[in-house]
């Protein structure tokens, strides 16, 4: 079980799809000018990834490794089909508003990152929970980059007002140019926590 | 000189360099600070108050920051050096003198911490931080950036409240002119700075006549203002508003930051490339893209994106500038 929570807490800290690996920048930049879409798509993602680590490790030893990439690609365009149809059933605002980025799901590099260096060489479940690792740290990730560009370019979060009328919101915020400021700095900031995190675990190991 | 040296000061052997410059950082700063303070005063008596503000918001600002993010990364303290400064105020006087004064420290902000100490600092900046100050702002807050005044001294008969440049986009060249009443009485506006634009951009000569002081001190080549705002002339001369060859050079050189964009901003020794070709090729791209922004894009000006854009292309100039090695073959 220990296992499996270490496998599950890299994807989240030390190997942060966004912060870390910075895979996947587009929708990160794209979705999260609130923190609503965002957190909707982090949990699409999170969805998507896990089921699909499974569906790879499911067949890893049936697939012919000439043919994975397609093979992959099918899985996923399915499971992404799935959450569309089913958010377009149940929240068509938010399907409105993540537009064409949840189609381009299918594409994103850190799904068919996870699938090919993980799940197609691990047993079923390691792989759901490296899925489902990856896929929380990538929703952590769009969700505090979502939260503070809504705050600053909105002055809102969720889409609750935060800041009074005498806020003038920066129009940059919410423009892409500013989310890759912010990305660059929170880049840096995880950088500071990570090694922060290592030198106490280093410290506690010496002890 | 004549005097003997004693033995151990003749054959002391150091290493290089051996010959040395009196010009420092902080020497070449101030002394592009005085020669933009006329500009800038200018501006302060033109627009009035809030230009003021601006101005003194930016510096302040600026130089905060630069000391705030130097105790942050544990550098030396640079702040006397007057490159904040500069930027601080260069970047106030590209602003509109009715800007909400508090702007310029968010302006001053991301033109330190963003554009000039993210990248590494002094020396290590990709852009013009001045320029992406003012390029962040320009996207921030649209409207208060394009918002231009009255001026305060009431010389009757001048443009009340769009730039030169925005009436000739918005209305066209007729209704420029008779804006100033006539043809000589726009070029004479121009010159001197009667007229409505950002707060240091406004007065030709002045910053002419610091330019011109900055060649003589050969701190900047003189090619790079010359280039830039000849091949902008030229070219809005050959595409001129009724076909070819009907343009006016002699406005469009004067108007807007073209002037403290060529001789201030485009000849900022970080971001433009090192040799002279280069340089030229840099002042070129910089005036066809002005050119092109003014007469062809969204925006009335382009001088800022124009030089922002080419910044990016320096390193790329700088490859194929190469100076020849000698007795190298290829």
């Amino acid at each position: 079980m220990k296992n499996y929570w270490q496998i599950f807490k890299k994807g989240i800290i030390a190997e942060n799809p966004i912060f870390v690996l910075a895979l996947s920048l587009c929708p990160a930049l794209a979705v999260t000018s609130s923190a609503t879409t965002a957190l909707t798509m982090g949990l699409s993602v999170m969805f998507v990834i896990s089921m699909n680590n499974m569906v790879v490790s499911l067949t890893r030893k049936v697939v012919n490794p000439k043919v994975r990439v397609p093979v992959y690609i099918t899985s996923i365009a399915t499971i992404v089909t799935v959450v569309q149809l089913v958010l377009q059933a149940y929240a068509p605002d938010l399907y409105d508003a993540l537009g064409i980025y949840l189609a381009l799901i299918v594409v994103f590099a850190i799904i068919l990152a996870r699938a090919e260096s993980f799940a197609s060489k691990n047993k079923v479940i390691p792989s759901f929970f490296d899925g489902f690792g990856m896929g929380s740290g990538f929703c952590v990730a769009l969700v505090i980059i979502g939260i503070i560009r809504e705050l600053l370019g909105a002055g809102s979060i969720f889409g609750v007002k935060i800041l009074g009328d005498w806020y003038n919101a920066p129009l940059i915020m919410i423009l892409p140019a500013g989310g890759f400021i912010l990305i660059g700095y929170l880049v840096a900031a995880w950088k500071i926590l990570t090694n922060h995190m290592e030198k106490k675990q280093a410290e506690r190991g010496e002890a | 000189m004549a005097e003997v040296k004693s033995n151990k000061e003749l054959f002391n052997v150091s290493v290089s360099p051996h010959i040395r410059s009196e010009e420092s950082v902080s020497k070449i700063m101030w002394t592009v600070n005085l020669t933009l303070a006329p500009a800038a005063l200018f501006g302060v008596y033109h627009f009035g108050l809030n230009a003021l503000m601006i101005i003194l918001l930016g510096i302040v600002s600026a130089v905060f920051f630069e000391w705030a993010v130097e105790i942050i990364r544990k550098k030396p303290i640079t702040v006397k050096d007057g490159s904040a400064f500069l930027t601080g105020l260069l970047l106030a006087m590209c602003l509109p003198p009715t800007l909400p004064a508090w702007m310029a420290i968010v302006g001053s902000f991301i033109a330190i911490v963003v554009a000039k100490h993210a990248m590494g600092g002094i020396g290590s900046n990709i852009f013009n931080p001045a320029h992406i100050g003012r390029a962040a702002l320009m996207v921030s807050w649209p409207v208060a950036m394009t918002t231009w005044s009255k001026m305060t001294t009431s010389v009757p008969d001048v443009v009340s409240s769009a730039t030169p440049l925005n009436i000739l986009k918005q209305q066209g060249y007729d209704a420029l002119i008779s804006t100033f009443g006539s043809a000589s009485n726009m070029y004479q506006a121009m010159f001197l700075g009667n007229r409505s634009g950002s707060i240091g951009e406004t007065c030709t000569v002045l910053l002419v006549l610091g330019g011109l002081f900055l060649i003589y001190k050969k701190y900047i080549n003189w090619q790079v203002p010359v280039v830039m705002i000849g091949t902008v002339g030229i070219l809005t001369w050959i595409f001129g508003p009724a076909g070819f060859l009907t343009g006016d050079p002699l406005f469009h050189m004067m108007a807007g930051g073209l002037i403290i964009g060529a001789f201030f901003m485009a000849t900022d020794m970080v971001t433009i490339p090192i040799t002279i070709k280069g340089q030229i090729i840099f002042a070129f791209g910089a005036g066809v893209l002005t050119t092109l922004i003014r007469l062809k894009g969204g925006y009335p000006e382009g001088v800022c994106y124009a030089i922002l854009l080419m910044n990016c292309l320096t390193p790329l100039i700088d490859r194929f500038c190469q100076p020849k090695k000698f007795g190298v073959r290829g």
